[in-house]
C-alpha cells in the first residue's frame, strides 16, 4: 500500500527535476557497469576450474636441487625430474595420477592440398582423462599399458577433430604428427577449463591442447617439448629429457580420495624424498610442496594484476558515484523540506518520510542497474575485443546478473539512507512558519 | 579574499553538503593520480628504446615439420640467400628477439668456483654479422670475429668452450664496477672462461615486460633455423615487399618447413604491447568519466546552494555587491572546498599507491603525479561552478528580495 504511494510520490518528484533525476541515474549507472563489468571478468578468471575435485587434487613439488641454489627451506623447484615423476608414477600411492608436460606437433592433414601446421599438445599418461574429467565426443583415453608399450595413440580435440575431419567419428584413423602416424583412439567434446589449471606455465588461460599422446611416445619419437626447463650441476646437459638428467621439467599431479588425505600425502613424499637423500640424489634438506588445485591458483597468482588494478578503479569509480548520489539527493531532499513539512503537518510519520525517500533512491537504483546492466553487456563487449587470452571469455552469467541488479539496489539505498534520515528530521513548525 | 570569512560561516552551515563535495573531490583526486601515474607508467614501457634498428629489421621463424638431419647446413644456405636478395642489407640467426616468445636465462658468475652466480642474466645466442644486423651499437672493445662464431652443436659437448662474449653496458657495470669489463673473464657453462670482447650501448631483454632483470650476454653461436629466428636488416622503404620475398625465397630453399612468425619488427613491437595499450586507454576513458562524474556532481550541488541561498545573494546585491562581487563569491566557496578535497586526496592516494605497491610490487608513486592530479580538479571545479555561480550573479536583487 505504502509502497504503491511512495512509488508514485517519487515519479512526481522526479518529474520536477528531470535533469537532476537522470543524473543520479546516470552516475549510479556508469559506476553499476564499471564496476559489474570488471567483477565479471574477475569472477570468469577465478572462478573453481573443477568444482568437487579442488581440493583432493595435488600437485607435487620436491627439492631435487643443488645445494647452493637456493635458502633451505625456499619455495623448492616447480616442476619435478623425470626420474622422480617416473618413480613416484611407478609407487601409484594415488587414486590415480599424472605427469606430463606441453609442446607442438606438426600435423599434416591427409589431403594433400592442406598445408601443414603446428597443432598444441600435451604429452601426459592415461589418468590424464579421467583425472581432470575430460568430456568425450568419441572414443576414449588411451590405457596405462599403452604409456608402457610408448604406443603410437592419440587423443585429439574437437576443434582439430573439425578442422581435419570435418567431425565425424575419426577414432581408428592415422593423425600424421612430424614424420609419425598416431593412431585416434579419442575426440574430446569442446573442452576449455579456466584458467588452465592443470599447466599454468603453457599460458593461465590457454586454450586447450589439440593433441594428446602418452609422454613415452613423445619422448620416443622427439615430438617437439615445450615449456619452462630448470638444469642444475653446473654444466650443460646433452639431453635434458634424460631420466638422469639434473633437469626439472615435469608436472605432476595425484588425485586423493579425500582432502583429508592430504598429510598422508605429504608424509609419503617427505619419505620419498629422504630415501633419495639417502642415496644420495638430493642434496638439500627435505622440502615436499603439496598444493591443491585452489591453493596452487593462489600461489600463481592465476587472476592477471591488470585485472585486479582494473577492480580497484571500478570499485574506485562507483564510490564516486555514490558520493555524488548521496550529494545529489541531499541537495534535493532539502529542496523539499516544505514539501515534507506540509505531509509531516498533514500526519505523515518521520517513518513515513524516511521509507518515502528510501523508496525513491531505490527506484533511482534499480532504473540505473538496469542501465548499468546494459553498459556491463556493453563493457564485456569491449573487455572481449581486448587482446589478452582471457578475454573471449568474458560472458556475465545468471547469477552476476543478479549481483548486478542487487548491487545497484543496494548501493542505491546506501546512498539514500543519509537524505532520508536528514529529510525526515526536518520540522514541520519551523519551515511552515519560514514560509 | 575579504570574502573568505562569509563563505567559511556558511559553510559551516551545510556541513554535509560540503563534506560530501570534498570527499567527491578527495576520491576523484586518490584514483586519477594513480591512475595518471599507471599510464604514464604503461607509455614509458611501451616507448623504451630496444637498441636495435627497429624500422629496418624483418623477422621469420621457420620449423621442422620432421626432424631435419643438416639443420646446420641448412641454416648457412637460409642466410646465404637472404643476404644474395637484392635490398637486403644483412642477415643472422638469434635464439630469441624482443618481444619474441621465449628467452633463456643462466647464472653468470666471475669465477669457475663461484657457488651461487653474480647475476641472472639473459642469453643471446647470436650468429654472424650480428652486431651489423641488430643495429647494435658498439661503445668499447670489438665485435666477435667470423671464426669466432660456432654452431649451437657447440653448446651440447659437456664443457662448452665459448672463448668470446659482448654485454651491453649495463650489464658490464654491474659485473665489473670498477673499470672496463674488456678483457675480463665470465663463467656460464661450466669452467671455461668467457672473455668480453665488446661492450654495446644497450639492448632490451626478450621479454622486457616479464619478471626478468634487465642483464645480458651476447653469445656467438648461431642456432639453426629450428630453434633460432632470422633477422633481415632491409631497407625500409622496400620492407613489406622484402617481407614476402624472404618468405619465398627460404621456403624455396626447403619446403619441409612451417613458417611460425613472419613480421616486420614494428609489428612484433605493436603486437607485444597490445595489453599495455589496452590498459592505458581504459585508465584515460575511467579517469574521463570519473571527472565528468565528478564535475556534475559539483554543478549539482552548487545549483543547490544557489537556489538556497538566493535571498541572501539578493540582501548582498540590494546593500550593493557587484554581479562579479557574487561570482567570487560561488568561485571562492569551490576553491576552498576543492583544495580541502586535494589535500585530503593526495594522502589517499599515497595510501592507494602504498596498498597497489604491497600487493602488485608498483614502484612509488612519483611526485609530478599529485600537481597534475590537483591542478586537473581545481579547473574542474572551476569549471563545474561557473554555470550556477553566474546564475547566481545574473539574479536581479529586486525580484530576489520580492519572491523571497
Amino acid at each position: 500500500m505504502m509502497l504503491g504511494y511512495h512509488l508514485d510520490l517519487a515519479l512526481r518528484s522526479f518529474r520536477r527535476s528531470p535533469a537532476l533525476t537522470a543524473l543520479m541515474v546516470l552516475a549510479i549507472a556508469l559506476g553499476i557497469g564499471a564496476s559489474m563489468t570488471t567483477l565479471t571478468v574477475f569472477h570468469v578468471l577465478s572462478g573453481d576450474p573443477i568444482p568437487g575435485k579442488s581440493n583432493r587434487l595435488f600437485y607435487v613439488q620436491l627439492d631435487a636441487n643443488e645445494p647452493g641454489a637456493a635458502p633451505p627451506g625456499a619455495e623448492p623447484l616447480e616442476q619435478l625430474t623425470r626420474f622422480d615423476a617416473e618413480a613416484l608414477m611407478r609407487e601409484h600411492r594415488g587414486e590415480r595420477q599424472v605427469m606430463m608436460t606441453g609442446g607442438s606437433v606438426a600435423v599434416q592433414p591427409a589431403q594433400a592440398d592442406r598445408p601443414p601446421f603446428f597443432a598444441s599438445a600435451r604429452y601426459t599418461t592415461a589418468d590424464f582423462f579421467p583425472m581432470f574429467e575430460t568430456p568425450w565426443r568419441y572414443g576414449h583415453g588411451w590405457e596405462a599399458a599403452d604409456d608402457t608399450a610408448a604406443a603410437r595413440v592419440a587423443v585429439i580435440s574437437h576443434e582439430l577433430n573439425q578442422k581435419l575431419f570435418d567431425g565425424a567419428d575419426s577414432t581408428g584413423r592415422l593423425l600424421r604428427a612430424g614424420d609419425h602416424d598416431l593412431r585416434i583412439v579419442g575426440v574430446l567434446a569442446p573442452w576449455r577449463p579456466v584458467p588452465h589449471y592443470y599447466d599454468l606455465f603453457a599460458g593461465r588461460f590457454a586454450k586447450t591442447e589439440q593433441v594428446f599422446t602418452p609422454l613415452s611416445t613423445a619422448l620416443q619419437v622427439r615430438l617437439p617439448i615445450a615449456g619452462s626447463l630448470t638444469c642444475w650441476g653446473g654444466r650443460t646437459t646433452p639431453d635434458p629429457r634424460a631420466v638422469n638428467a639434473p633437469c626439472a621439467w615435469l608436472q605432476y599431479w595425484v588425485q586423493m580420495p579425500s582432502a583429508a588425505d592430504a598429510p598422508a600425502l605429504r608424509q609419503y613424499l617427505t619419505a620419498y624424498s629422504e630415501q633419495q637423500r639417502a642415496a644420495g640424489r638430493f642434496e638439500r634438506p627435505s622440502n615436499v610442496r603439496l598444493r591443491n588445485v585452489t591453493e596452487r591458483m593462489e600461489f600463481k597468482r592465476v587472476v592477471p594484476g591488470d585485472v585486479h588494478l582494473q577492480l580497484w578503479l571500478a570499485f574506485g569509480f562507483l564510490l564516486v558515484c555514490l558520493t555524488n548520489t548521496v550529494g545529489l539527493l541531499l541537495a534535493k531532499s532539502m529542496r523539499r523540506a516544505p514539501e515534507i513539512a506540509v505531509r509531516r503537518a498533514l500526519g505523515a510519520t518521520r517513518r513515513a518520510i524516511f521509507g518515502q525517500f528510501l523508496v525513491e533512491a531505490g527506484s533511482i537504483g534499480v532504473v540505473g542497474g538496469v542501465l548499468g546492466l546494459g553498459l556491463a553487456l556493453l563493457g564485456l563487449w569491449g573487455v572481449r575485443q581486448n587482446p589478452a587470452s582471457y578475454a573471449q571469455l568474458a560472458y556475465l552469467d545468471g547469477p552476476m546478473l543478479a549481483t548486478t541488479l542487487g548491487l545497484a539496489l543496494v548501493a542505491s539505498l546506501a546512498a539514500g539512507l543519509l537524505p532520508a534520515w536528514r529529510a525526515c528530521q526536518v520540522t514541520p513548525a519551523l519551515q511552515l512558519k519560514s514560509q | 579574499m575579504m570574502d573568505i570569512r562569509p563563505i567559511l560561516s556558511t559553510l559551516r552551515r551545510h556541513k554535509t553538503a560540503a563534506a560530501l563535495i570534498v570527499l567527491e573531490v578527495a576520491l576523484s583526486c586518490a584514483i586519477v593520480s594513480n591512475a595518471l601515474f599507471l599510464i604514464g607508467q604503461r607509455l614509458e614501457r611501451m616507448q623504451a628504446p630496444t637498441g636495435l634498428a627497429e624500422a629496418e629489421l624483418l623477422h621469420i621463424r621457420l620449423r621442422d615439420i620432421a626432424h631435419h638431419d643438416n639443420a646446420e647446413a641448412l641454416t648457412r644456405r637460409d642466410l646465404a640467400t637472404l643476404r644474395a636478395l637484392p635490398g637486403v642489407k644483412s642477415a643472422t640467426s638469434v635464439n630469441h628477439v624482443p618481444f619474441g616468445n621465449g628467452s633463456s636465462d643462466s647464472g653468470v658468475s666471475l669465477s669457475s668456483e663461484q657457488q651461487t652466480p653474480t647475476l641472472t642474466a639473459a642469453l643471446y645466442l647470436v650468429g654472424e654479422n650480428a652486431l651489423a644486423t641488430l643495429g647494435l651499437k658498439l661503445v668499447e672493445g670489438r665485435d666477435f670475429l667470423p671464426e669466432e662464431v660456432q654452431p649451437d652443436s657447440a653448446l651440447e659437448a659437456p664443457e662448452p668452450k665459448v672463448p668470446a662474449v659482448i654485454v651491453d653496458r649495463g650489464t658490464a657495470a654491474r659485473l665489473f664496477p670498477d673499470g672496463s669489463a674488456i678483457g675480463r673473464s665470465l663463467y656460464v657453462f661450466g669452467p671455461s672462461p668467457m672473455r668480453v670482447v665488446g661492450v654495446v650501448e644497450h639492448m632490451a631483454i626478450p621479454q622486457p615486460n616479464g619478471p626478468r632483470g634487465e642483464y645480458l650476454t651476447l653469445l656467438p653461436v648461431q642456432p639453426s633455423y629450428d630453434d633460432g629466428n632470422y633477422l633481415v636488416r632491409v631497407d625500409p622503404a622496400q620492407r613489406d615487399r622484402l617481407l614476402k620475398d624472404a618468405v619465398a625465397a627460404l621456403q624455396a630453399v626447403d619446403s619441409q618447413r612451417i613458417v611460425m612468425e613472419r613480421e616486420t619488427f614494428d609489428d612484433l613491437r605493436h603486437e607485444y604491447f597490445r595489453q599495455d595499450r589496452w590498459m592505458a586507454a581504459l585508465l584515460v576513458a575511467v579517469c574521463i568519466a570519473l571527472l565528468v562524474v565528478t564535475a556534475f556532481g559539483i554543478v549539482g550541488l552548487a545549483s543547490f546552494w544557489v537556489q538556497q541561498r538566493t535571498r541572501m545573494i539578493g540582501v548582498r546585491r540590494a546593500l550593493g555587491a557587484s554581479r562579479m562581487q557574487i561570482l567570487r563569491y560561488f568561485q571562492t566557496e569551490n576553491f576552498l572546498l576543492t583544495t580541502i578535497g586535494i589535500v585530503l586526496g593526495m594522502a589517499a592516494a599515497y595510501g592507494v599507491n602504498a596498498l597497489l605497491m604491497r600487493l602488485y610490487e608498483l614502484p612509488q608513486l612519483p611526485w609530478v603525479c599529485l600537481p597534475i592530479g590537483a591542478v586537473t580538479l581545481w579547473v574542474l571545479g572551476q569549471v563545474a561552478v561557473l554555470g550556477p555561480a553566474r546564475r547566481a550573479a545574473a539574479l536581479p536583487p529586486v525580484v530576489v528580495m520580492r519572491g523571497a
